[in-house]
């Protein structure tokens, strides 16, 4: 089942074909570390190969590489559609040759209107002096009706759903690859765009990758989601520490096999218990929360507990711990907290919160979490400085030592505090940030998407701190789309549909699949009152 | 990037790293090379006592300002009204110690009572209506340049207690006027606060990232109004000085204090702590553009060269940080 790099197992739909894309001994250096080590990529027109391995295991530095961003080390050979391509990649040149790139960020211009980022490919390219709008409207109507998709031209972007923004995105590098390929269909390579994809987005999106597959182009899958690789992926490449790990051909492998070529050996995955855990006290009471579109939710807490909030995208779940940590304004609800000070959510700013030992962690890691341009240590001890004071100001060979075993105990690699920490893969910046808030024993944390985008190792570590905080009697809420999670580490799960709490799972309720299908029932359902578990 | 799993844990990195220490004195090398290069040309005129004692204490003003552009800078806002904030306190000392005859100390205070009310207000319009601060201070500072040449009559004002310039430049320490001292203090404050104290860190966290900062507890509207306050008493406390080292107060002269000013702020961002606008690195600075600009003159070059040497030095020196920026990006 697991093919050689290249012992040209390769699926041709007729004998000879040559593959669309073939990367040959990709090597990177950075430094003194080598991201990148003799990889070899290879996919055949029409077929959707998926690209994985853990965060740091150069998965995106070989995107770049191949994109012209980085210049590969000596030996490297790119041939596309049996024609050899000159490395580095000369800038603007990957576009030209017919590969497209989709990343996570998208790329779209949220205050311009859906036809006017159709149009950028063109702008970038286009000699014309005029715009014919007229026919720039037709000949995007013609890509849209070709793939079923039903977008208003004329909608401004940033009132789209997040997942007809991923589609739009992804069919406009479609059409941008069709415009210029020269000797086939395109290639087109898609960056993790599923993360903050609903399931039904995620769906729309598969049936979306597979049409422009069956068009002829090949479409280059980079994901975290083993699931989502199986069900999407004819083959998948996988990486681990900048080497070839395998090839696996997607629907003959199972779950495992992809897990053990992405970390090495088996890893046994965390996995709490249930049951809640019993007589502890109430850490905090949540009543009548109105804020944006969630209304009227209330429900209880006690400590030790972890609670999953979930729901479709827009059902609100996400929005109550903005609303609980002040970060997002609530019209009204309050938080009673174990010792029974009453906070009013209208009127509370996240530093009130702090002060009583609550605390957030945004999904948004280098944007509302840290920050990337200073060093790990700085960001790991902001919450704690004044523990540092001495009558000569900050101890900043404490706070060093502080956070150095704070980061060993993290597990944080490369072990350098000293380093900033947006030179961190996502997973080691989850954990440091983790850590900046788990120092201060915090009797009620929140998280949002605490996982998004990192490796299955890396997962584990955080399920196991978060678990252990717990174990100490801090409560803790979690808010996530992503249900294996879910079920791994939550004692209660509370579902979310249109604003409101409409079902909560307990037990043996909770698995990945009831969490799942609790989620899509919800949504389907009409606006009810909300459900009262407090 | 591979888990080093090699690399024992912790490792603590003790060698030294030359092209970090590299890059941290660079500036200082070249400054000094700078005063050589002048010194073998000119070593009657530039290299003399007297020429090196005035650089060091009338430009000390420049010192002055430039702390107060990276006190708001570190804190993520631009302060374009600094100069004219110095040109109006000096106005105030001159008119109303000079003119009406009120005391210097209360002179003095209503100077920097006005330096904190353009902070404030620079304050309000920025975080109340949520306007860039680049465009309110552009906005107060050319407003603040029409009181004073309404409040002065477009005139150069004298008279000013001689106390003051006895305090500033008429005294020297070492041969050096006590305003260079003055200085030096101010920076070692700077410093001080910036490095060593978690008011420092708060505008450092605000100014890399508002909503990290807002999101650990910081109030950040808060931590922004006193960096413009205190920013503007800054360079009002500049402006004291500058109409101590005059003895007068002439309602121009000030702004053209600007430029050079954020040309050292930013200079001094690739100094010392590199990507860090930063008390020494300004310091340093400032007194290699004094040096170039005091040498050129010296040389007879004409005055339009002041103007290439300040806005070349200004581009050249975000360039510079931008370059180590990437550099910071790139390692690992």
């Amino acid at each position: 089942m697991t093919q050689g790099p290249l012992h040209d197992g390769l699926p041709r739909r007729t004998p000879g074909e040559a593959p669309a894309l073939l990367a040959r001994n990709f090597s990177k250096v950075f430094g003194t570390s080598k991201v990148l080590d003799a990889v070899d990529l290879a996919v055949m027109p029409g077929e959707i190969h998926g690209l994985l391995g853990s965060n740091g295991s150069g998965k995106s530095t070989l995107i770049k590489t191949i994109a012209g961003l980085h210049a590969p080390e000596k030996g490297a050979e790119l041939i596309l559609y049996g024609r050899d391509m000159p490395l580095p990649t000369p800038s603007g040149s990957a576009r030209a040759s017919g590969i497209s790139f989709v990343h996570q960020h998208l790329a779209l211009i949220p205050s311009l209107s859906v036809l006017e980022n159709m149009m950028l490919n063109d702008l970038a390219s286009s000699h014309n002096w005029a715009i014919n709008w007229a026919r720039m409207r037709r000949h995007t109507r013609e890509v849209f009706d070709r793939f079923d998709l039903d977008l208003d031209l004329d909608r401004r972007v940033a009132d789209l759903p997040q997942a007809d923004r991923a589609l739009l995105a992804i069919t406009r590098a479609f059409d941008e690859v069709q415009t210029h390929a020269t000797g086939g269909q395109g290639i087109l390579i898609l960056d993790e765009p599923t993360p903050f994809l609903p399931q039904a987005g995620v769906d729309k999106l598969f049936s979306l990758m597979r049409s422009v597959a069956a068009d002829g182009a090949a479409v280059i899958f980079v994901a975290h989601d083993i699931d989502e690789i199986r069900e999407i992926t004819d083959r998948a490449t996988i990486l681990r520490d900048g080497k070839l790990a395998g090839s696996l051909v997607s629907k003959e492998a199972d779950r495992e096999d992809f897990i053990s070529h992405i970390v090495g050996e088996k890893v046994s995955l965390f996995q709490t218990s249930h049951d809640a855990p019993e007589g502890g006290k109430r850490a905090a009471a949540i009543r009548g929360l109105d804020c944006g579109s969630v209304s009227q939710v209330s429900f209880d807490i006690t400590e030790g507990e972890i609670v999953g909030l979930t729901g479709l995208i827009g059902s609100g779940f996400d929005v109550v711990p903005e609303a609980l940590f002040g970060a997002q304004k609530a019209e009204r609800g309050s938080l009673t907290l174990g010792d029974g000070r009453v906070l009013d959510l209208a009127a509370v700013r996240p530093e009130n919160l702090l002060a009583q030992g609550v605390a957030f962690l945004p999904s948004d890691r280098l944007g509302r979490a840290g920050i990337g341009s200073l060093p790990i240590y700085e960001n790991m001890a902001l919450p704690v400085l004044k523990r540092f004071r001495s009558p000569l100001g900050i101890d900043w060979p404490a706070v060093k030592s502080h956070c150095a075993e704070l980061g060993q105990a993290f597990d944080l690699r490369p072990a350098r505090v000293d380093l900033n920490l947006g030179a961190l893969s996502g997973g080691n910046a989850q954990k440091a940030l983790l850590a900046k808030w788990l120092q201060t024993r915090p009797k009620l944390l929140m998280l949002d998407e605490p996982t998004q985008g990192i490796d299955v190792g890396a997962r584990q570590k955080i399920f196991k701190e978060v678990h252990k905080a717990a174990r100490q009697g801090t409560a803790v809420i979690v808010a996530s789309t992503d249900a294996e999670q879910l079920a791994q580490i939550c004692h209660r799960i509370l579902v979310f549909s249109k604003g409101c709490i409409v079902s909560e799972l307990i037990g043996d309720q909770i698995t990945k699949d009831s969490i799942t299908q609790e989620t899509l029932r919800a949504s389907s359902l009409p606006r009810q009152k909300t459900l009262e578990v407090a | 990037m591979p888990h080093p799993t090699d690399t024992p844990a912790l490792a603590p990195r003790r060698h030294l790293n030359w092209a970090q220490l590299g890059e941290s004195y660079a500036l200082v090398i070249v400054m000094i090379a700078l005063f050589g290069v002048f010194s073998l040309l000119l070593p009657t005129t530039f290299f003399s006592w007297a020429n090196v004692s005035t650089m060091l204490g009338s430009q000390a003003i420049l010192v002055f300002l430039t702390l107060s552009l990276i006190l708001t800078l570190t804190a993520g806002d631009f302060d374009l009204s600094v100069a004219a904030t110095l040109t109006i306190s000096a106005m105030t000392v001159a008119v109303l110690n000079a003119q009406l005859e009120v005391p210097l100390v209360l002179a003095i205070s209503a100077a920097l009572l006005v330096g904190a009310f353009i902070g404030l207000v620079n304050g309000f319009f920025i975080l109340y209506f949520r306007i860039p601060s680049l465009i309110v201070t552009l906005g107060t500072g050319t407003f603040i340049n029409g009181i004073v040449l309404w409040m002065s009559g477009s005139t150069t004002i004298g008279g000013i207690d001689f106390t003051l310039i006895k305090f500033v430049v008429g005294t020297r320490f070492l041969g050096i006027p006590l305003l260079f001292y003055y200085a030096l203090i101010m920076c070692l404050i700077v410093w001080y606060v910036f490095g060593f104290t978690t008011l420092g860190r708060r505008l450092l966290f605000v100014g890399r990232g508002r909503e990290v900062a807002l999101l650990s507890g910081i109030n950040v509207e808060k931590v922004r109004l006193g960096a413009l306050i205190l920013s503007s008493m800054m360079a009002a406390l500049a402006g004291v000085f500058y109409a101590g080292t005059l003895g007068a107060a002439d309602p121009n002269s000030g702004n053209s204090f600007l430029l050079p000013a954020f040309a050292a702020a930013f200079l001094g961002a690739t100094a010392i702590t590199p990507g860090r606008f930063n008390p020494i690195g300004s310091f340093v600075a400032v007194y290699f553009l004094v040096i170039g600009i005091t040498g050129l003159t010296m040389l007879g070059i004409q005055s339009y060269v002041q103007n290439l040497f300040y806005g070349g030095a200004l581009v050249l020196a975000v360039a510079l940080s931008q370059l180590v920026r990437k550099r910071e990006a790139q390692e690992l």
